[in-house]
């Protein structure tokens, strides 16, 4: 039988029946099986007692694979007599008959499924306690000793989280003024309401949209970052190698994001309640014929302390959800880069799903 | 010798501004293994990503079967690699299927063979590694080792008549290891396979070496058989056959 070489594996194989044998000629290569099973669909077989490969000049593993398969559907066997030193060598190699079947673990059925997933929630929910309280516990470690943290960690998260992200939160709080004052105005301009514009733009963006608006965005941005960072440092063992340093991941990980994300996200919040009220602010000017003075008296008028210490007071905890959620999904991955995407999805969806049920929660509390 | 499957001109590779390969022309021969050597920055690996053109080149060419191989020439550069098998230091498999998957790719990608047979095959490679009991594992799931079997099975999924092992000895037990340099063995001899193995292991190096190039430098400082190595009065490569150290 040849060695192997590229020109003799793609010439065409050949097979034929004669007088209960079955003859293959050529090379039994993965190029030339295809052809070889499509002759053989073709053929009207009745008793085959052996399968002569006198005429083969080369067998790789499909080769053998292919033979051990007609054997099995024909029940007849090669005869090894024919066949040459090098095409017995090859069925020995390549032959699947001392292949071990793959172990596969049983299906739970429908029952023990209900119980598993209530298994992995009740621990889910242990673990983003344990989760919170070592995040709390560290940070306050951290503010009271600020040593213990790696030195200016807070202010590069803070550049992270907070001033890359003024852009595209001042640019979309503006345009969120501009579209509900243009909603709104359509209805009011009709009762000879337009200055009320004001009070809806004002009150809207400082209790509600403006802290909510700012949560999704940085739930996006951020929250999907941290929980990357952290699932790709567990996936390669970074998170493993800073335990072994007796340095705590969460406090050299986490908690630097923490008191950032803590920092940033009011003066975020404030900037995106200023714009928007801006935004309304060009739709009243244009649109509804309103002075500077009456719409900036207006606004003053009817925003009161408590209105910005609602919207402030919330966005400190929406920023506390997103950030433990990230690190909870971070701390969750397993299995490589697909581990990583999983969990950075997962993490945005529950973040942005955490912070709408949260303002929910708040807008019920401050309506008692 | 004629029957070189592989070679190389005046091949020169630098990062930047600086030279990792200067100047190499060598040769590989069909159904040989050609062992590369040297120390930690030598330039072995990227020798080896030179030649399957991972790594451009800055000057020189590299030959394989014949004709010449880079990317630039997209539609012959793939089919010139459905010819070849790698298997990289850390495996490189995909994880997010199980193993098997892993080795079925190439077979699903590159033939029109049957679902059952490309089973069947997938099996046999990964019964030659030692792993058919694990075939639905997950990579994240299995040991270094075994990941280096599995992305070996991967490797030779399609029978390539040219092999690259980047260390493949690395990370494995001595039994493993030893069953892994007799299944080089036996594919070189089964399918006449030539393969060209970057390793340090000293006993790896014994039990399947037709030939040693030995780097240092970005340069070639030995070549020849390892009878020849062995007996070599090149310092560095002398030092390396008694001690087992550069």
């Amino acid at each position: 039988m040849a060695k192997k070489t590229s020109d003799h594996i793609q010439k065409p194989a050949r097979i034929y029946y004669q007088d209960t044998q079955l003859i293959l000629e050529g090379p039994l290569s993965n190029q030339t099986i295809p052809a070889l099973q499509k002759q053989l669909k073709r053929m009207q077989l009745d008793i085959v007692g052996t399968i002569d490969i006198s005429a083969v000049n080369y067998i790789d593993s499909a080769g053998v694979a292919f033979l051990e398969e007609l054997t099995d559907r024909t029940g007849s066997t090669i005869d090894l007599l024919k066949a040459n030193e090098n095409g017995q060598r090859a069925l020995e190699t390549f032959s699947s008959r001392k292949n071990q079947k793959p172990e596969y673990l049983p299906e739970p059925g429908f029952f023990e499924s209900i119980g598993n997933a209530v298994y992995d929630i009740k621990d889910s929910a242990i673990n983003f306690l344990y989760l919170t309280s070592e995040v709390v516990l560290w940070s306050f470690y951290g503010i009271v000793h600020p040593g213990s943290r790696r030195k200016g960690s807070v202010i590069q998260q803070s550049y992270l989280i907070g001033s890359n992200a003024v852009g595209i939160i001042a640019l979309l709080s503006f345009v969120l003024g501009l579209i509900l004052a243009l909603q709104s105005a359509a209805q009011l301009r009709q009762f000879g309401a337009n200055i009320y514009v004001a009070d809806l733009i004002a009150i809207s963006m400082v209790r509600e949209m403006g802290p909510m608006m700012t949560a999704i965005i940085i739930a996006g941005r951020s929250g999907s970052a941290f929980a990357a960072e952290i699932s790709t440092m567990k996936v390669t063992e970074e998170l493993d190698a800073l335990q072994m340093m007796a340095i705590n991941p969460i406090s050299y990980v986490v908690v630097p994001k923490f008191l950032a994300i803590t920092i940033c996200m009011p003066l975020l919040v404030t900037l995106s309640m200023i714009l928007g009220i801006m935004g309304g602010f060009v739709i009243g000017l244009t649109y509804l014929d309103l002075t500077f003075v009456s719409y900036f008296n207006e606004t003053i008028s009817i925003l009161t302390a408590e209105d910005l210490l609602v919207g402030l007071s919330k966005s400190v905890f929406f920023a506390w959800v997103i950030v433990i959620i990230g690190s909870y999904f971070g701390f969750k991955a397993q299995g490589g880069a697909a581990g990583v995407g999983k969990v950075t999805t997962s993490a945005v969806v529950a973040s942005i799903f955490a912070v709408i049920f949260l303002d929910a929660l708040f807008s019920l509390i401050y309506m008692i | 010798m004629s029957n070189a499957v592989i070679q190389i001109k005046d091949l020169i590779t630098q990062y930047g501004d600086k030279t990792i390969l200067d100047g190499i022309n060598l040769d590989f021969y069909s159904g040989q293994v050609t062992v590369i050597l040297g120390g930690s920055g030598c330039g072995k690996t990227t020798l080896l990503k030179s030649i399957i053109g991972l790594v451009s080149p800055t000057a020189g060419e590299v030959r394989i079967f014949g004709e010449p191989f880079g990317a630039a020439d997209e539609a012959h550069y793939n089919t010139t690699l459905r010819r070849i098998g790698v298997l990289f230091q850390n495996g490189a498999l995909l994880n997010s299927i199980s193993i098997a998957e892993n080795v079925a790719i190439p077979l699903e990608q590159h033939t029109h063979l049957d679902h059952s047979l490309i089973d069947t095959i997938v099996m046999t490679k990964l019964h030659m590694v030692g792993l058919d009991h694990a075939a639905n594992l997950l990579p994240s799931e299995l040991s270094g080792g075994m990941r280096k079997r599995a992305a070996l099975a991967r490797a030779i999924a399609l029978d390539p008549e040219l092999l690259f092992c980047d260390e493949p000895s690395a990370g494995l037990d001595p039994v493993t290891s030893a069953a892994l340099d007799n299944l080089i063995l036996t594919l070189r001899d089964q399918l006449n396979m030539s393969v060209v193995v970057v390793t340090h292991e000293l006993a790896s190096i014994h039990r399947i070496a037709d030939r040693i190039v030995f780097l240092d430098q970005g340069k070639i400082l030995f070549c020849g058989s390892l009878a020849e190595a062995k007996t070599s009065n090149v310092s560095e490569v002398e030092l390396f056959f008694k001690t087992g150290s550069f």
